[in-house]
């Protein structure tokens, strides 16, 4: 297949040489299309042979031991940490916590302030709010804190188009709004939400703000400072790192005061059976022995990312999210849920097609080769914003070719074809 | 897995519609949002209809046609052994090959077999089924308390 060329593409030949995964072959002989990125990303070799040697010559737990392995375990997980902040560009390495993965980032800053103390602490006078483009796991711990608080959970709806509606943002966050909470990157609908007037409007009331930058830190800069939030979540299993390894960035002040969540070992400074001093941010808020090998991995997987750069990830990902919006329109019946062109947007397109449901459609492309996601892609509220069941999405990132987005065009051809 | 009977029923379903009823439930399957609203009437112990409307993916949507087509018309007695029949080759996993006496209880719904592989779309095609027995075990109950 020749490559067509549109201008900011990276070299994908040589990048999916680093992808094992991209190589299989499924369904007798169908080569993979893998369009699941928002779900997931593939992992490069590179990451796979820091985690493979970190097992084989590294491994011991951190923090607990004068030992050799002891030390080289600590300071690479410790160096994760280094890393991890530089690609973030966090004022200090200690406002680093690693979670296991974005999920738990964000149940952590609901439980901080859930057992805050003033001026933080959220309860029956107060409000949270969050926006209906979340994912379920930016809404829930939200109605779980709401509910065992007595707090009033609000949010931002839709408009039309695919974006937040913040035409009464000042009756949404108001003097009582304790934490506003919200999504950077849309998964469902790609959209990229306006940083700056939620954050000036939430700081005109003193209401802290929180990130989530699952879909984002995977593909553009992400600078914490630019972005003026107090906390920034995400998960690296959506940027070339493994499972089980999330991120929580806070404003050092805030880390020092907010409350630990979990107990364990490894957050504390001493403990006697009546009481405990906790140690300093962020190991607080690391109870337990961390997810070791995986924080290495993500900082390999940041090392990966930075290498190539971000900014080209960004170009390549925006040439190829424009050309599939341009495709996926000539596709009779489809509709693209979200923004259609590919400015404000990430590289991640839901779309419906005509009355065939997303679960016959991603079933169908399956049996050729091609991967996306079907369902309500944990954002129940967004289908029942649109009034639809479900969606069909396509995700790209580094690795995507526009040949890849011409295979999925010929595959929904043969969808229609099949239940036409 | 989208055998030509299956596609048939989806494209022409059986019964789909709201009609009167005994009991009414509402089911959906939460992780693709496949949802159905069934009705069933009973004359003494023998189902006079099976009513339904809902929105899902072809195999939910024929599924349930296949139910009322199979059904409408039997004792209770029957109609539960064909739902257990059915229950049990959609949670083989692929393993059961319907052989002729099962052919012989289940007609189009064998053409099922192959969904059975499919773990995520198990579900689907249990969805009506799955609503059926609710609904014929609540219009049972009333009709013994009335
Ligand atoms: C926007 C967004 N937030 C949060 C999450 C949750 O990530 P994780 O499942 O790794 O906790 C995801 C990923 O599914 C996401 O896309």
């Amino acid at each position: 297949m020749t490559q067509l060329q549109l201008p900011g593409l990276l070299d994908t030949e040589t990048i999916r040489k680093d992808f094992p995964l991209l190589d299989r072959v499924i369904h007798d002989g169908k080569k993979l299309v893998y369009l699941d990125n928002a779900a997931t990303s593939q992992k490069p070799q590179q990451v796979l042979d820091v985690l493979n040697s970190y097992y084989e010559q590294h491994n011991a737990n951190v923090h607990r031991g004068v030992h050799t392995l002891a030390e080289e375990a600590t300071a690479l997980y410790e160096g994760a940490r280094d890393k991890v902040a530089a690609f973030i560009n966090a004022p200090s390495r200690d406002e680093v916590i690693f979670t296991k993965n974005a999920s738990e980032s964000l149940n952590l800053v609901a439980n901080m302030l859930g057992f805050a103390d003033e001026p933080y602490r959220v309860d029956r006078e107060t409000e949270v709010v969050i926006t209906e483009m979340e994912h379920h796991s930016n809404i829930v711990p939200w109605q779980l804190l709401s509910q065992r608080t007595g707090a009033k959970l609000k949010w931002f709806g839709l408009t039309d188009d695919g974006r937040l509606d913040l035409s009464n943002i000042e009756q949404v966050i108001t003097e009582k709004t304790k934490i506003v909470s919200f999504v950077l990157v849309s998964n469902i609908l790609g959209t990229v939400n306006p940083v700056e007037a939620i954050v000036r409007r939430a700081q005109d009331v003193g209401a802290l703000v929180l990130i989530d930058a699952s879909q984002a830190a995977p593909h553009a800069a992400l600078d914490v400072q630019a972005l003026g939030a107090d906390f920034v979540a995400f998960t690296g299993h959506k940027m070339c790192g493994p499972t089980g390894i999330g991120v929580l960035w806070g404003r050092q002040e805030l880390l020092e005061d907010l409350p630990p969540f979990l107990g364990g070992g490894e957050m504390i400074e001493t403990v006697s059976m009546h009481s405990s001093t906790y140690a300093p941010a962020p190991h607080k808020f690391e109870a337990g022995t961390p997810p070791i090998a995986q924080a290495v991995g993500l900082g390999a997987a940041v090392d990966y990312l930075s290498a190539i750069g971000m900014d080209r990830i960004a170009a390549h990902e925006h040439a190829i999210t424009e050309y599939a919006l341009k495709r996926l329109q000539e596709v009779p019946d489809l509709s693209i849920i979200g923004p259609t062109t590919a400015e404000g947007r990430g590289a991640a397109i839901s779309f419906t097609l005509g009355d065939i449901h997303p679960h016959d459609v991603g079933q169908v492309l399956d049996e050729q080769g091609i991967a996306v996601r079907v369902g309500h892609h944990c954002a129940r509220p967004v289908c029942l914003r649109y009034g639809i069941p479900a969606t069909t999405r396509a995700s790209f990132y580094l690795y995507s070719t526009p040949g890849e987005v011409d295979v999925l065009i010929d595959g929904l051809e043969h969808v229609r074809n099949f239940f036409g | 897995m989208y055998q030509e009977v299956i596609l048939d029923h989806y494209k022409h379903p059986h019964g789909r519609g709201l009609r009167d009823g005994d009991a009414e439930v509402h089911h959906v399957n939460p992780t693709c949002g496949d949802e159905i609203t069934l009705r069933v009437r009973l004359d003494g112990s023998r189902i006079d209809d099976i009513s339904y409307e809902g929105q899902g993916c072809s195999i939910s949507q024929a599924s349930a046609s296949v139910l009322n087509e199979l059904l409408v018309g039997k004792e209770y007695p029957e109609a539960q052994k064909i739902q257990e029949t059915f229950l049990e080759l959609m949670q083989s996993k692929g393993k059961v090959e319907p052989d002729d006496a099962m052919e012989e209880v289940l007609e189009d719904a064998v053409a099922f077999a192959g969904v059975s592989k499919y773990p995520a779309r198990v579900k689907c095609a249990l969805l009506s089924w799955m609503a059926w027995k609710d609904a014929t075990a609540q219009a049972l109950s009333e009709k013994e308390t009335a």
